[in-house]
């Protein structure tokens, strides 16, 4: 029992020197962003920049995505029925077409609606339209059909066209090819932007940073002579980097909460058309907030102790 | 029991320079050794060798029974800590105050802030700067600055103390000052190694006087002293 409790208390000596060295470090790491702020300014004004820039490339990126999206919930396959077709035929048509793997819903339009729908767009429309009976109507019932992946939109729509008593498919297959590729090359576009933008973030504060720490050269060389071990060189460095990316977060940060909120309201949420809907700016402008902020601290954090590590070995 | 001893040490630097070969040196503990020797005769090299910032080409290093030559580079710490070393040029932290200095080196062990401020004016008070603790290393003079390396140096009560050409930037008058702090030290127990050219100051001392020529070990005095080589 005695020597259990000597024990018990070697460790917490232990514990309490590893948290009085660490609380240490925090305060020499905050301490010494001021006693060296013409570069901290610098390293904080480079974190800043690059993080601006990253903010509007994911601001961009992501409101393009959003825009793909909604084009690619409307695209339908807009299938026509013979009109020789039986309630219960349709019926079974509907059952068939669901069961493809690609279908990711399907409506039935009957063509008393589709009557009934055109009235609304004009009165002349409407004139014609009431003259109409239900054997005269000349429309054909539809099915609307939504599919999973719009990539593969034409081969379930020639699927579709295969079927009997389908009488014709359309789903606008020029504009939506060319849509589809324009899609493709903006996404792949936006992650080349985003990765290059990164890397180039990444370079650009570990330079800076180094500039910093080689100016502290001698720092480390003393701490080392006193008998510092490596790890207790590196940690208020890694800190100090840490209170760098953080600082240098907080003006893009800033920009993205309010620039966007009131490019947001100046639009009222869309772009030149209706149909370009701008992503809402409630949540995603605190999203944004944080992985600017995670993204700052990280590199920040990152790039000291790269800087570091060059002067550690010996 | 020696305390420090070096058994066939050869040190070849990368470039070819042989800086130092066929070293065979013992030192008790508690001695007082100057280690002296023209420019380029591997005194420094000796001495780096002693705290492990060069490692022996050949041969074992043992100061207080470790040999310095196998610790990995990732322990040379724990062989610091045990170690006080003193430069010529002094190696204070200009944006620290004194006291921060001194402290900066018990800090890094995580001492409780209390105990760290009892050593650090222990030490201060040792090299007779304890009224200088808020002043910063360029507020003061060469010789004290050299007062609170040492301090730094002894702080953690090390076993040894290297001193590598402490006097070396000092006036006569000044190194007489900071020689006595470290005689001082001395008395304390403290083993010390000196490196130093400063002839006037060796002759004074008499102590064990170690000369290196050319890598080699060509001469060892018990209370030695630059003119008693000289002269044979």
């Amino acid at each position: 029992m005695v020597n259990w409790l000597k024990i018990m208390r070697k460790e917490v000596i232990v514990v309490m020197k590893a948290i009085r060295i660490f609380l240490r470090n925090i305060r020499d790491g905050f301490k010494s962003v001021g006693r060296n702020l013409s570069l901290s300014i610098a390293s904080i004004s480079c974190i800043t920049i690059t993080l601006l820039i990253v903010a509007t490339a994911i601001v961009v990126s992501y409101n393009v995505e959003n825009m793909t999206k909604l084009i690619r919930e409307d695209f339908t396959i807009v299938t026509f029925i013979n009109t020789s077709a039986t309630d219960e035929q349709i019926k079974d048509l509907e059952d068939e077409i669901k069961k493809y793997k690609n279908v990711e819903s399907i409506e039935h339009e009957t063509k008393t609606q589709i009557a009934d729908e055109m009235k609304n767009t004009s009165d002349d429309l409407a004139n014609i339209i009431d003259t109409w009976s239900e054997e005269t109507n000349p429309l054909y019932d539809t099915l609307l059909v939504k599919v999973k992946d719009t990539e593969k939109i034409s081969d379930t729509a020639k699927q579709i066209e295969k079927l009997e008593l389908v009488e014709d498919v359309k789903y606008g297959k020029e504009m939506v090819e060319e849509l589809l590729v324009v899609f493709k090359f903006l996404e792949k576009a936006m992650i080349v932007a985003m990765i290059a933008l990164v890397l180039v973030t990444l370079f650009l504060i570990t330079n800076t940073i180094k500039i910093t720490i080689f100016s502290r050269k001698r720092e480390i060389e003393i701490m080392r002579l006193v008998g510092a071990s490596n790890f207790s060189i590196k940690q208020p460095f890694v800190i100090e980097g840490l209170c760098l990316g953080f600082l240098g977060s907080l003006i893009p940060v800033g920009v993205t909460l309010y620039g966007y909120s009131a490019l947001y309201e100046h639009f009222g949420g869309q772009l030149f058309s209706p149909f370009i809907k701008l992503v809402e700016a409630e949540p995603f402008i605190y999203v944004v907030s944080i992985v600017l902020i995670g993204l700052g601290i990280v590199v920040g954090m990152f790039g000291s102790y790269r800087a570091v590590r060059k002067y550690l070995k010996i | 029991m020696e305390f420090i001893k070096f058994r066939d040490v050869e040190k070849t630097y990368k470039n070819g320079v042989n800086a130092v070969y066929d070293m065979n040196l013992e030192i008790k503990k508690g001695e007082f050794v100057f280690i002296i020797g023209a420019s380029g005769s591997g005194k420094s090299t000796l001495i780096k060798m002693l705290y492990r910032e060069e490692k022996p080409s050949k041969g074992e290093i043992y100061v207080g029974g470790v040999n310095v030559a196998k610790v990995k580079n990732s322990k040379v710490y724990k062989l610091r800590r045990k170690i006080g070393i003193v430069f010529q040029d002094y190696k204070l932290l200009p944006k620290l105050t004194v006291y921060e200095n001194v402290a900066f080196a018990l800090e890094i062990y995580g001492l409780p802030t209390e105990e760290v401020r009892k050593k650090v004016l222990k030490a201060l008070d040792l090299v007779g700067l304890k009224s200088r603790t808020k002043s910063y290393p360029d507020q003061l003079s060469g010789g004290e600055q050299q007062r609170v390396a040492i301090a730094r140096a002894i702080v953690n009560s090390p076993k040894l103390l290297i001193c590598d050409e402490p006097t070396g930037n000092l006036d006569p008058d000044t190194s007489l000052e900071v020689m006595k702090v470290i005689e001082k030290i001395n008395d304390l127990g403290t083993t010390i190694v000196m490196a130093t050219h400063d002839r006037e100051m060796v002759n004074k001392m008499k102590k064990r006087v170690v000369l290196l020529d050319n890598g080699k070990l060509v001469k060892d005095y018990e209370k030695g002293s630059y003119s008693s080589y000289e002269s044979n």
